[in-house]
């Protein structure tokens, strides 16, 4: 794959943490985390089990509220973002365990991704015909191209709740992308996966970043993966940062090392 | 009949160019193809099907393209790389199709080969292996691609996009509008229309070389033998590469002007099937066996009552469903309770493969299997067998209406000339090639000097003028005691159980026939599960005890129907084992067309071979693979071989 040129790419800054904290009662998640997201690159968190990846993508998306700290997105420092803003302004995610609505089909659950770039009101869907048909038609064919760009076009009928789990994590990136997000956060994209599923995702993943210049946060457990798709990585241990920077030098941080395979007493 | 009789007969339109002008004109709003995309079916015209190909033969002079060079085109059937034909031909080039999932080393054989200069490639993909190669293909400059997906970063020169070459073409068409029709009024049907490379079960690709002739005249027939009207729909899903696909959709839909349907993905054609529901449908016999498997698993997952009904119909189906198709004798109350079974059970059963709008349908290619032929003519599907190889332009033996036999591929087509020399079928047909391509010695081998075709299989015309085949002459052998031993024979016997999906015995000079047998992973999985028995993977299912004894019980009835057979008695299968891994054409171990590379086979796994004429009771193999990419990889595994029972000669079937 030829990859584009990085000089094209802006090198502003999308996304920025400062000083974030985020405790639950006396358990500290995330003590005092600083990092900052360029656009257009693909940022890993990784860190071993519990250093607190998940609770800062909430944090980002506007499911939990850290206690100290602010977070910059686009140049906007905001208080405290609900969820449906951060959808809003243009951020979309993935989660760990799947959430998408098992009986509806996949062709559904990635129309309910387009819910808020759809303008009709209730009055017109009551009606159908008219502004609500046309704008129907015109959601049905953006969705019908990220069907195509994920190629899962034979299964664009199934109940999702069918579907092996690696495809349901397609599809999940599929509502996603459905939201024409500026930022996508990735939770876990490849858990539970085989060898050619990976692959298979790693490579959307590239495409979704090349063609359409979505910067995307990941967090990811494969190291392999981490070390051949990710620009920069940021390291995570017991809710403290360890280490920032390319895959290979956190690679060879004594610190991140220690961190996965422990120290000697 | 010579080539420039032939010609003749086509009259003014006699090559393909030149019937897309005529279709342009007769059938200008007719749908001409049609592609499901983004979920939907586009329609081209045959009037915007010109146009296409008129920019794009344009667009491509424009980029160099000159009349005799050798024009590669590998992707799957899409209507612009069908055009593609068309445009290549219409300014004098030779198009060299080639099969989309070919590796890169397969593809460089034949693209050195053919000395092709230029290349159109469906996507990224075939683009890549191409560029993968490039350096040791002195000849090829130019490639085109259609799917712009992924190609933002490419930056070569010789590198063009279709819709750029079209625009170009468009644009100097308006200039000189007098060019398309100079160039397509040069050739004629006996110009060469294209060089069809076989995937041969034997040694290296050969170029096959046919006219414009060849394939139109057989096309023409075949349309006129089934009364194919401009309304037919057909679905275009076997390789743009195999020359039954050529005849089949390019040459019947140039000659009656039908549509030709392109579904979504590879993945997808099922689906688009039953959406099309097409008049006519060709396909080899693993598709027809696929439907048939699958309607057999998901009967057996349905309720009691559903089951119930199933058997009593599909038995009256048996009974009586041929007859009613060919308008025998059936009596009333059987005629009532068939048109009851058409409401409840056989039009659903049609409707969900996606076959309810289905006149014809033809398989070939290989041997179908008698039960599996006759499940389907019992349902009210015309299904018909017929017989034909690339260098005949797939027009040699065609069944016709009312005459369909099951054991034969029909008589000789019209015009074909037909007889048996030494066992061997050989042939005179207007679809008959002109030559392979750089291979003079091959040419003389198989045609001889007053053109007769050897078709290298073995066969017998039977009293009622119907050929059957028997197996690749080089394949048929004898046992040590004197028996035929044909090993397709056998093998399609077994074929027919769900439960397996291959199977290649062993016989040649030997007491007795063993085999190798590949099981259907969905069908045993499935029987497997309900069973209780679990597995992770293929090698494990095989080697499940269940799984053998299940195998062994199959051999066993076809052994009993060759005990049944004084002269094939001898054939009975004895030892068996289940292969650990699926054949592959990435291998080498399967043509393109999915047909066995015995010698191949026979080479590579000599060990179990050995093992299985042994007294042995499991063997170890250790073998390479090719991934899909390319990279070699081994494989290791420990098979068992089991014994099957056999039977006394002449010992009657058990019932049941």
């Amino acid at each position: 794959m030829t990859p584009s040129e990085p000089a094209e790419r802006d090198t502003d800054i999308i996304l920025e943490c400062r000083n974030i904290s985020l405790a639950f009662g006396a358990v500290k998640a995330i003590s005092d985390v600083s990092f900052d997201v360029k656009k257009g690159e693909v940022r890993a968190i990784i860190g071993p089990n519990g250093a607190g990846k998940t609770s800062m993508l909430n944090c980002i998306n506007g499911f939990y509220h850290p206690q100290q700290g602010e977070i910059a997105y686009k140049g906007k420092v905001r208080k405290q973002m609900r969820p449906y803003e951060a959808a809003a302004t243009g951020i979309a995610r993935t989660f760990q365990n799947v959430a998408l609505f098992k009986g509806m089909s996949t062709l559904d659950n990635i129309m309910t991704g387009r819910n808020l770039k759809t303008k009709t009101n209730f009055f017109e869907a009551l009606l159908y015909w008219g502004p609500a048909q046309k704008e129907e038609i015109r959601q049905r064919e953006f969705v019908e191209r990220v069907i195509t760009f994920l190629e899962i076009e034979a299964i664009r009928k199934e109940p999702v709740g069918r579907l092996p789990y690696g495809l349901q994590k397609r599809v999940e990136l599929g509502r996603a992308l459905a939201a024409e997000p500026e930022l996508l956060l990735l939770d876990e994209p490849m858990a539970g996966m085989n060898l050619e599923e990976k692959e298979d995702m790693c490579r959307f993943i590239l495409d979704v970043n090349d063609e359409f210049g979505t910067t995307i946060a990941l967090i990811e457990h494969d190291m392999g993966v981490v070390m051949d798709i990710s620009d920069r990585v940021v390291v995570l241990d017991h809710g403290i940062k360890i280490a920032d920077g390319t895959p290979d030098e956190v690679k060879a941080n004594q610190n991140v090392i220690d961190a996965y395979l422990g120290v000697a007493h | 009949m010579a080539n420039s009789d032939r010609a003749a007969s086509l009259g003014a339109h006699d090559t393909f160019p030149k019937l897309l002008l005529r279709n342009a004109e007769q059938f200008a709003t007719r749908p001409a193809f049609r592609l499901k995309e983004l979920g939907i079916w586009r329609t081209w015209t045959w009037a915007e099907t010109l146009e296409q190909t008129r920019s794009l033969a344009l667009g491509m002079h424009l980029i160099g393209l000159k009349r005799g060079d050798k024009v590669a085109i590998v992707g799957a059937n899409r209507p612009l790389l069908y055009c593609a034909f068309d445009a290549i031909e219409a300014i004098g080039a030779i198009p060299v199709p080639l099969y989309a999932d070919s590796v890169a080393d397969e593809m460089k054989f034949v693209l050195e080969h053919a000395e092709a200069r230029f290349a159109i490639c469906e996507d990224q993909e075939q683009v890549d292996k191409i560029l993968s190669i490039k350096d040791e293909l002195p000849k090829m400059e130019v490639l085109v691609y259609e799917d712009p997906r992924g190609m933002r970063g490419y930056t070569q020169v010789f590198l063009h996009d279709i819709a750029t070459v079209q625009e170009t073409g468009a644009k100097h068409h308006e200039s000189a509008p007098e060019f398309f029709l100079d160039e397509v009024a040069k050739c004629s049907g006996e110009d060469l229309l294209g060089i069809f490379y076989t995937s041969g079960t034997t040694g290296k690709p050969k170029g096959v070389m046919l006219s414009h002739a060849n394939v139109l005249e057989s096309a023409r027939h075949l349309a006129e033998m089934d009364g194919m009207t401009p309304h037919e729909d057909i679905l275009a899903y076997l390789p743009l590469a195999w020359i039954g696909d050529h005849v089949y959709s390019m040459g019947e839909g140039h000659v009656t002007g039908f549509t030709v349907n392109c579904p979504e993905s590879s993945d997808t054609v099922m689906l688009d099937l039953r959406d099309l529901g097409p008049t006519a449908f060709f396909s080899p016999p693993a598709i027809f066996e696929g439907f048939l498997t699958q309607i057999q698993i998901r009967m057996e997952d349905a309720s009691p009552f559903k089951r119930k009904l199933y058997n009593y119909f599909m038995g009256l189906a048996k009974r009586v469903g041929v007859d009613v198709l060919e308008g025998g004798n059936v009596g009333l109350g059987d005629r009532l309770m068939y048109q009851i079974g058409e409401w409840m059970m056989y039009g659903p059963l049609k409707n969900n493969l996606g076959l309810s709008r289905l006149r014809v349908a033809y398989t070939g290619g290989a041997p179908l299997g008698e039960e599996l032929f006759n499940f389907y003519r019992s349902i009210g599907i015309n299904l018909k067998q017929l017989y034909g190889q690339t260098e005949s332009s797939a027009y040699a033996t065609l069944q016709r209406n009312g005459d369909v036999r099951l054991d034969t591929v029909g008589p000789p087509c019209p015009d074909v000339e037909m007889r048996i020399e030494e066992g061997e079928i050989q042939l005179k047909s207007p679809g008959s090639f002109i030559g392979y391509f750089k291979n003079e010695d091959a040419t003389k081998e198989t045609l001889t000097g007053d053109g007769w075709f050897k078709t290298g299989d073995a066969g017998i015309m039977d009293d009622a003028g119907h050929l059957r085949v028997i197996d690749r002459a080089k394949d048929v052998g004898t046992m040590n005691d004197g028996t035929l031993f044909a090993p397709q024979y056998i093998e399609n016997k077994l074929k027919f159980f769900p439960f397996i999906k291959e199977a290649v015995a062993h016989g040649d000079k030997r007491d007795t026939v063993t085999m190798f047998v590949i099981i259907d992973l969905e069908a045993v999985g499935n029987w497997a599960e309900r069973k209780g028995l679990s597995y992770s993977n293929f090698v494990d299912l095989a080697n499940i005890d269940e799984v053998q004894t299940l195998v062994a019980e199959c051999i066993e009835e076809v052994n009993q129907g060759l005990a049944s057979d004084s002269a094939l008695a001898s054939a009975q299968v004895t030892r068996f084992l289940l292969l650990h891994k699926e054949f592959d054409a990435d291998d080498g171990e399967l043509t393109r067309t999915r047909k066995v590379r015995r010698s191949l086979i026979a080479d590579r796994y000599e060990t179990l071979i050995n093992a299985l004429y042994s007294d042995v009771d499991k063997v170890d193999i250790e073998n390479e693979m090719t991934f899909e990419d390319g990279r070699k990889g081994t494989m290791k595994a420990t098979l068992k071989i089991s014994q099957a029972k056999t039977f006394s000669a002449g010992e009657l079937k058990k019932a049941g």
